[in-house]
């Protein structure tokens, strides 16, 4: 059996990457909520922030620049997305629009890989994350105790900005009915706009945090990916809070089954997805309304 | 030779032009880059591709989870044979691919419940599932990251002759020999009746549903072919590369079969083995130009995001249509437009008598017993008690949310009643889905046209009258969709007598609304439905087409109980013999006509007192 000391370490393990997929699965579960749109290159988008992190990081100690262009660079990519291609696809069928984020998603990937090449690329840490921190059950790395708060204060600015802003009454809304918000006079094209780009942004800032922590390389996004659905089927599609709960759940299942049996980490938060899928399709937070 | 002789040849020139290309390509191949192993590999993926095509092209189901099955056929046929479990090479196969099928019933099973995003994270989840049990829990048994080397090939032994199929041709020839059969199958498939009802899910799954096809049967068995395909190809895999690969199972794996099928063109069959073949060579020979080889990916995901958003059937779908520009097909359709006369129209399409309970002596056709419904506080349907007399005409009409059309949904069994009973000759068909009351005789046209827009009017029509010739659910692949004559007697009879004759094989999505409705009409029709529900079948209409419209509803009571509603109150009070006069979910009053006319609850509520 574990020690109390091992359990508490690995359940602070949990937090620390479940904050993180919480932060990256809200922005791909408002996005799905409001637009209806399952955004295949989310992914990519958290890796473009983490490549971001690594040019600026790699020339400037300055991490609330990183933060900065992370966001802008997100910003942008996620606004031409949305012109460009994702408007288009609003009255096409659900599987159109999988399809066309896939290949965006493959595009970014392969785009970056041409410009930094396939190797693994390692971002330092800011230096005021840099030494560790004894927290009393254990010790850990400064920064990933720092992280988890910058990520719980981005995420309190999210839930501000959804809960207390009109833009966030209008997707919210939207959310719950999207016709029913248009026929009421409001310009939700305009919304859908503004909601892609923030869902963009959480996932471009979340990979900015994650850079120093882990090997920046183009297809890094896709475990992410894949774990944000499986966090957004236990939330329930389009719901913040769900996202949240979900997060924390599935970074807190991948801790604690590795501090029993870690070949069983990845399948347990699948078997747990499925379970949910049965008893509950649903979600935990979720609407009946949409798919 | 004569006309029929030869649509029987045609039907075979994609097989024999397939089995010719197999013939040939490969020594092209083998001339241009000096073996014929990059062609294999092409058809390995081609394999996997048919049963793909028939799940994403034919029904419309995204799945991202294929990997799972391709893995499972490969890793237990691998496992079986390098673990000294079996010796047969053929028998190491088919266990493998029925691992990989009994794994597709229960995936299918839990992820089919849900459809568009839902089912592709299901089947996503479900990949990631296998690729991590394989990865590390299993890995005893699958070689965990190393996957398992040293996979045998399978030899013939027959009476003093011994082949094996060790070796770049000799394993060329296997897989193509499993290609080949795997096209002949897939083609069976899509000219079958399942397969129009899979291309008929695909369009507007709702009413597939409601002409009395079990769409989740269907479903669930193109799940599983597609399965069967998967396991099938993932243990040649293993076999031609004497190694299983771990990255069987990955997600890339299954992302690599939906653009390679994409591109190709998706519903095309031959599509994801195009694709397959441009992703294959684009690696291969691009990779070689030193300016752009490592944008070879991106190139890829560049022209499949064009092809999604521009040519929806890929590369081969428009070569399909550039060539039926070219070449015209001359008045397409079987048995081109047979002409049926009166009489015999009148026998093919009189209600077929619906299966009555044993013992049971019917008073009525149709009778609803005090039924509620409530959306939330809305009570849309408030005990509503009615019963339709065998032949009789029954119309009702009410102010705009009276709960009519939710009244109809409820005996069509679209919808579940909260309390109450509903009895089709006699039998209770309460807890009946939508399905079983068409398979009762119970029938329905739509208020708004459910068609299937890209079928033409004869399938549209043939898909209705399958749906009671054929039943509920059956796996009848290796007969052509057209082969049922009394399907055809009653599809030639409806286009007859519908005025549908002259646009018969148009594309439905092409037809002026007054065709349309009367197609909407006719599917409702085509299960010769001893009871029909018409919801305001003249919604829409011209005064001269109405007219139409209502001399063949007069024309189909004969002998059939009709339940009407409509708004268009001339019509209503010429054609009906009894109303029913709906108000806010209750029954305001029920009576012939004149009784109606004259009822001064009625004129005060409905009318506004106007009335004469």
């Amino acid at each position: 059996m574990p020690t109390l000391a091992q359990f508490l370490s690995q359940a602070f393990n949990g937090l620390a990457f479940g904050s993180l997929l919480a932060l990256i699965a809200s922005g791909l579960s408002i996005i799905l909520g409001t637009l209806g749109v399952l955004n295949f290159a989310h992914g990519a988008m958290f890796m473009l922030g983490a490549y971001t992190a690594f040019v600026v990081l790699g020339h400037w100690d300055s991490f609330a620049g990183a933060l900065a262009l992370g966001a802008l660079v997100l910003l942008s990519v996620g606004w031409a997305t949305e012109r460009g291609l994702i408007r288009y696809y609003y009255s096409r069928p659900k599987e159109d629009q999988i399809l066309v984020t896939f290949g965006l998603g493959i595009m970014m990937v392969e785009a970056v890989r041409y410009f930094f090449g396939g190797l693994s690329q390692r971002v330092p840490l800011p230096s005021w994350g840099q030494g560790i921190v004894n927290l009393g059950f254990f010790i850990y790395p400064l920064y990933r105790v720092e992280a988890i708060g910058i990520v719980a204060l981005l995420l309190l600015g999210f839930y501000l900005l959804l809960y207390r802003t009109r833009i966030g009454l209008v997707v919210r809304a939207g959310i719950e009915d999207p016709l029913m918000v248009e026929l009421l006079g409001t310009h939700v094209r305009r919304a859908f706009l503004a909601v892609f780009c923030i869902g963009a942004m959480a996932a471009g800032i979340a990979g900015v945090i994650y850079a120093p922590l882990a090997a920046v390389i183009p297809n890094m996004g896709e475990p992410f990916l894949v774990q944000c659905f499986v966090v957004v089927v236990i939330g329930g599609l389009g719901s913040f809070p769900g996202a949240i709960v979900g997060g924390l759940v599935v970074g807190e299942i991948l801790s604690l089954t590795t501090l029993f049996n870690p070949a069983y980490a990845q399948a347990a938060i699948y078997a747990v997805m499925t379970l949910v899928l049965i008893v509950r399709p649903r979600g935990l937070f979720g609407t009946m309304g949409r798919a | 030779m004569s006309m029929a002789d030869g649509r029987r040849l045609a039907r075979w020139v994609p097989e024999l032009a397939m089995a010719a290309a197999l013939v040939a390509l490969p020594f092209g191949f083998d001339a241009w880059l000096g073996s014929v192993d990059l062609f294999t590999r092409i058809l390995i993926w081609g394999i996997f591709g048919l049963g793909f095509d028939l799940l994403f092209g034919r029904t419309g189901l995204l799945s991202f989870g294929q990997a799972a099955f391709y893995g499972t056929g490969g890793f237990v046929t691998a496992y079986l044979l390098t673990g000294n479990v079996l010796d047969n090479v053929w028998l190491a196969m088919a266990v493998g691919v029925i691992a990989a099928t009994l794994f597709s019933v229960f995936v299918g099973f839990l992820a089919l419940r849900r459809i568009g995003i839902y089912f592709a994270m299901i089947t996503l989840a479900f990949g990631e599932l296998s690729y991590f049990l394989e990865n590390s829990p299993l890995s005893n048994w699958t070689g965990g990251e190393n996957g398992l080397p040293g996979v045998p090939a399978p030899t013939i032994d027959l009476a003093g002759l011994h082949y094996s199929f060790a070796g770049s041709w000799p394993s060329y020839q296997l897989v193509a020999g499993f290609y080949f059969l795997g096209f002949l199958f897939a083609r069976s498939v899509v000219l079958s009746p399942v397969g129009a009802v899979l291309t008929a899910i695909r369009q507007n799954p709702e009413r597939a549903a409601a002409l009395g096809h079990d769409i989740g049967a269907y479903k669930l068995a193109v799940f599983v072919l597609a399965a069967v395909f998967a396991g099938c190809g993932g243990a040649l895999l293993g076999i031609f590369q004497s190694y299983m690969p771990p990255d069987a199972f990955a997600l890339d794996t299954s992302g690599q079969l939906v653009i390679q099928t994409v591109i190709g063109g998706a519903g095309t069959l031959i599509g994801p083995t195009v694709g397959a073949a441009i992703w294959l060579l684009l690696r291969d020979v691009l990779q070689q130009v030193p300016a752009i080889g490592d944008l070879w990916k991106f190139i890829l995901g560049f022209v499949f995001v064009a092809l999604v958003t521009f040519l929806p059937n890929g590369i081969v779908g428009a070569v399909m249509r550039w060539m039926a520009q070219l070449w015209p097909r001359h008045a397409a359709g079987a048995g081109g437009t047979r002409h049926v006369d009166a009489a015999a129209r009148e026998a093919l399409l009189a209600p077929l008598r619906a299966k009555t309970a044993p013992g049971a002596a019917p008073h009525f056709a149709l009778e609803a017993r005090d039924v509620r419904k409530a959306y939330g506080g809305i009570r849309a349907v408030d005990g509503v008690s009615l019963a339709l007399a065998e032949g009789a005409f029954h119309a009702i009409i009410g102010p705009n949310g009276a709960g009519k059309s939710t009244f109809l949904r409820l005996l069509k069994r679209e919808e579940t009643v909260d309390s109450g009973k509903i009895i089709l000759h006699g039998a209770d068909i309460t807890a009946a889905d939508v399905t079983a009351a068409y398979q009762y005789g119970l029938a329905k046209s739509y208020q708004i046209n459910q068609l299937f827009p890209q079928l033409t009017v004869r399938q549209n029509l043939r898909i209705g009258a399958l749906g009671r010739q054929r039943g509920r659910w059956r796996l009848d692949v290796f007969r052509g969709a057209e082969s049922f004559a009394k399907v055809e007697a009653v599809v030639a009879a409806l286009l007859e007598e519908l005025d549908l004759t002259a646009c018969a094989d148009l594309v439905v999505n092409t037809l002026p609304y007054g065709e349309k409705r009367r197609l909407e009409l006719g599917l409702a029709l085509a299960s010769q439905p001893s009871v029909l529900l018409l919801d305001e079948p003249l919604a829409g209409l011209s005064p001269s087409e109405r007219e139409g419209v209502k001399q063949l509803i007069r024309k189909l009571s004969e002998g059939r109980t009709i339940l009407l509603v409509e708004h268009d109150m001339d019509a209503v009070f010429e054609l009906a013999e009894r109303i029913t006069v709906l108000h806010e979910g209750r029954v305001l009053a029920e009576g012939t006509p004149k009784e109606i006319s004259n009822d001064p609850l009625v004129r005060e509520a409905y009318l506004g007192g106007l009335a004469p």
